[in-house]
């Protein structure tokens, strides 16, 4: 059995998990990784996607995770996320409340933030698909 | 000498009072464990961003890379100032302590010839700042209708000011709240945001610095994680002004409850002084009457 590390996911408004887990999936910007323990320190951006955890038990758990970024040390990893929400209480038309708003600020942006917000606007949809079954 | 039907109603009227004030009390010491629950829920998340964000300003150091946000414009001509008051009133001396500390520093400021700009955060400083600054109040926001603080209404004052920044609208911005320190005290507390000081926390992690990788680079990761920080540092404020404006109530409240206590206590004695004073008038009238006959 793979070794286990402490994994924290914390929004601001509060500590979602601290927990032992084996293995946490984190879709940071530059593309997922996988920590387990022993990773070398590593601090990433992350951005919106589902955040997949497997406990020392074995059980697994999903959450979804709005941006934040992630603080891992070989001990173990804490995921400051902007906004975080267990999969299973994710309610769909709050994600789609988000995506009209970037839309509305999608009107006027320049260029660059376009790109971005255009960037922003497929990461939320694709965590729609993945979490919402259809 | 007020007769014995004004003194009833007079004792009927403190009594009511001293039950809405009772019943305020309450609702102030239910809210307060409320409010105390979600400060300390948020503490985690404050507590590794500050961490965290040492770590990274160590590794980025002084460089040229550093975003504007955390070293300033350079400047200290224009002072931006953000009070963060209550919404409403009925809590001692909680509003005005704020209000008092901030305008002692833009007095300050003003002394020292510096333009100050005030954003108001909440009605109450706005009411009591707008009496003598008010052409330096350049925004108020208002979280009458919010009922429960969310990191979404910190997110956009947060936005505010950093755009407000980058137009280079201001160089300096500090941060009026009241700490949190228990139920009867609360410290109203200064806190510069921009440019962000990272001195005394990075003493504290200075143990704990591996050698990260940054994915991406660490100036990046610094450019997307100060303005969180600027948000979380105002979310932490409010969280901790409800906090204390709910301790100030509570306490403001209790005195109120005790002091209508012995206000109807003294007027009961004074009504049942009357009373029997009445009732000995009848009588000597009713005996002298009869020794007459």
């Amino acid at each position: 059995m793979a070794d286990s590390f402490n994994f924290e996911l914390v929004s601001p408004e509060r500590l979602l998990l601290s927990a032992q887990v084996t293995e946490v999936v984190i879709p940071a910007t530059e593309g997922e990784m996988t920590v387990m323990a022993n990773h070398a320190p590593t601090m990433t951006t992350v951005k919106p996607g589902v955040v997949t955890v497997k406990m020392a038990d074995g059980k697994s758990e999903r959450f979804a995770v709005f941006g934040g970024f992630a603080d891992i040390l070989p001990t173990g990893c804490t995921l400051l996320a902007e906004s975080a929400v267990h999969v299973d209480e994710l309610d769909p038309s709050v994600l789609e409340n988000r995506i009209a708003v970037v839309r509305a600020e999608l009107e006027g942006a320049g260029d660059e933030k376009k790109t971005r917000l255009e960037q922003f606007i497929a990461e939320l949809t694709k965590l729609g698909e993945i979490v919402i079954p259809a | 000498m007020p007769s014995l039907k004004d003194l009833k109603n007079r004792i009927a009227s403190v009594k009511a009072t001293q039950k809405i004030t009772k019943a305020m009390k309450m609702v102030a010491a239910a809210k307060l464990r409320r409010a105390q629950e979600a400060a300390e829920a948020a503490r985690p998340y404050s507590q590794r961003m500050a961490a965290v964000l040492a770590n990274i300003a160590q590794a980025v150091g002084a460089d040229d890379a550093a975003p504007r946000l955390m070293t300033g414009t350079g400047r200290n001509d224009t002072h931006l100032l953000i009070v963060c008051t209550a919404e409403r009133g009925l809590c001692g001396g909680f509003n005005s302590q704020i209000a008092r500390h901030a305008r002692d520093h833009v007095r300050k400021l003003l002394a020292e010839g510096k333009t100050v700009k005030i954003i108001c955060v909440g009605k109450k400083g706005f009411d009591i700042l707008r009496r003598e600054f008010a052409s330096l109040i350049i925004d108020r926001v208002d979280l009458r209708e919010v009922r429960k603080i969310g990191f979404e209404n910190a997110d956009r004052i947060g936005h505010k000011v950093i755009e407000l920044f980058e137009r280079g609208e201001f160089d300096v911005c500090t941060l009026f709240y009241s700490e949190f320190k228990s139920v009867i005290s609360q410290i109203p507390t200064a806190q510069q945001l921009i440019p962000a000081s990272a001195g005394p926390v990075a003493a504290e992690t200075e143990s704990n610095s591996a050698i990260y990788e940054y994915e991406p680079d660490a100036a990046a990761i610094l450019s997307d994680l100060i303005p969180r920080n600027i948000s979380v540092q105002i979310f932490r404020a409010l969280l901790e002004n409800v906090a204390g404006e709910m301790g100030a109530k509570m306490s403001a409240m209790d005195n109120a409850t005790r002091n209508a206590g012995e206000m109807i206590n003294k007027l009961t004695l004074n009504y049942n002084r009357q009373r029997q004073a009445q009732i000995t008038k009848e009588l000597i009238e009713i005996i002298s009457g009869a020794e007459a006959l």
